[in-house]
């Protein structure tokens, strides 16, 4: 069954009463979360998900933020975050353990079907190894889920091996197989390997920040890649650890990212935080039902994004476009105004 | 070797396990040895001993050794020779 089935007003409303219902729930589970409800006095009802109250994404590096009792804690994600902050921390028991790597395969099969494909990843093998695994490596690993006879297109010391591409499409190159990187790795070592990789699927995450520098944007990279390999279904996608599972996955025509039927995104202006209308940019706010062991329900990033369109692409809903990230400086101000104490 | 004794030894190479260690009781993530790597080279050794396709969603419910043994069920292993 597709997660990506639900116009916007049926969205909408479907979520609105979900994440009331987690919001109260994790209210009554988790004493900061309800202190910093109580400090900023909203209350239900919630008509709009614009309505319910957010939590910036960095309290998850300040706050132990969890709504089960330690001894249900299955695993606790950690994120490297930016350079010089601390770690994001995550607390999933095992039944939203369980459903985000649930739904994150349900949003993954709408390009890449039920099967495990071959694949292809634009990385080292040495970044899953590690037994402190980076955010690279958590990425990398999560993914692996999703194909088989995976295969490294660098080598451990992190040089292109080209001889192992060539040897996979050799072996799976006339079917449908997978390749994942991050963006900038896909970038840096997958263009000038001159492969054909025309019945590749691409998935690619990690943000545009270093190739932004070399002023390439999304449309350059999709064009670039068509060109010289042959890809033509690339797939970008937006998520973070403090919302596991959850991912907005670029649709097969690349006008945006779109949003699965469990989740959305509202994109607020950061100076009134009403939500902006579409094709005005702001603040990207993204909510979800899959935390349900922790409040990462409904979290303020610090990106900016914009709304493309509604309900006017490929699949249904919201498709929207992530810009980067919002001045350091700014994003201070933002969570000052919860006044935690 | 029956399929349920194969499975057995599946799980013990593995997951690196010593030649007679209990695994029939084991779950994912419950000891260190099975942990997401560990999971997907399971995963493979088990496709390639039975000759069989596991799709994603079953690797993901795959979370304990009774459920392995349930899948290969599924694939019609274990059942046909009865």
């Amino acid at each position: 069954m597709s997660v990506f089935t639900l116009r916007e007003e049926e969205r909408e409303a479907r979520l609105v009463r979900e994440l009331a219902e987690l919001t109260e729930r994790h209210r009554q589970a988790c004493l900061p979360y309800q202190r910093i409800l109580d400090a900023i006095g909203v209350r239900p009802p919630y008509e709009r998900l614009v309505d319910l109250p957010w939590l910036p994404v960095r309290l998850f590096k300040t706050h132990e933020l969890r709504s089960v009792p330690p001894e249900r804690v299955f695993r606790v994600l950690t994120s490297s975050g930016t350079t010089g902050q601390r770690p994001s921390r995550v607390y999933l028991d095992r039944e939203a353990a369980a459903a985000q790597t649930r739904m994150l395969a349900a949003t993954l099969k709408e390009v890449l079907g039920e099967r495990r494909l071959p694949m292809l990843v634009v990385d080292s093998r040495s970044v899953v190894r590690d037994a402190t695994l980076s955010a690279r490596g958590a990425g990398v690993l999560g993914m692996m889920n999703f194909g088989r006879d995976h295969t490294f297109v660098l080598d451990e010391q992190g040089r292109v091996d080209a001889e192992a591409a060539k040897a996979f499409l050799a072996r799976h190159g006339g079917r449908r197989f997978l390749v994942f990187g991050f963006t900038f790795m896909v970038w840096l070592y997958l263009l000038d390997l001159g492969l054909d990789l025309s019945q590749g699927v691409l998935i690619h995450s990690g943000g545009w920040k270093r190739l932004a520098e070399q002023a390439v944007d999304n449309a350059e990279f999709r064009r670039r890649l068509g060109a010289e390999c042959g890809l033509v279904r690339v797939h970008n996608f937006y998520g973070m650890v403090e919302q596991i599972g959850t991912i907005f996955l670029e649709g097969p025509d690349g006008d945006g990212l779109y949003c699965p039927d469990f989740a959305d995104v509202v994109i607020r202006d950061p100076d009134t935080w009403e939500e902006a209308p579409p094709g005005v940019p702001g603040l990207v706010e993204v909510v979800s039902t899959l935390p349900t062991s922790y409040p990462g329900h409904v979290l303020l990033t610090e990106d900016l994004g914009v709304v493309r369109g509604v309900d006017d692409g490929a699949w249904p809903g919201k498709r929207f476009e992530v810009l980067g990230r919002l001045p350091r400086a700014e994003a201070r101000g933002c969570s000052d105004t919860f006044g935690q104490r | 070797m029956s399929h349920l004794d194969r499975l057995r030894a599946v799980f013990r190479r593995s997951l690196n396990l010593p030649a007679d260690a209990p695994v029939d009781d084991l779950e994912y993530r419950a000891i260190q040895q099975w942990d997401s790597l560990a999971h997907m080279a399971l995963v493979a050794a088990m496709e390639d001993e039975f000759s069989i396709m596991i799709d994603t969603n079953e690797m993901i419910d795959m979370s304990s050794f009774a459920a392995a043994a349930e899948l290969l069920e599924q694939h019609g292993i274990g059942t046909a020779a009865v």
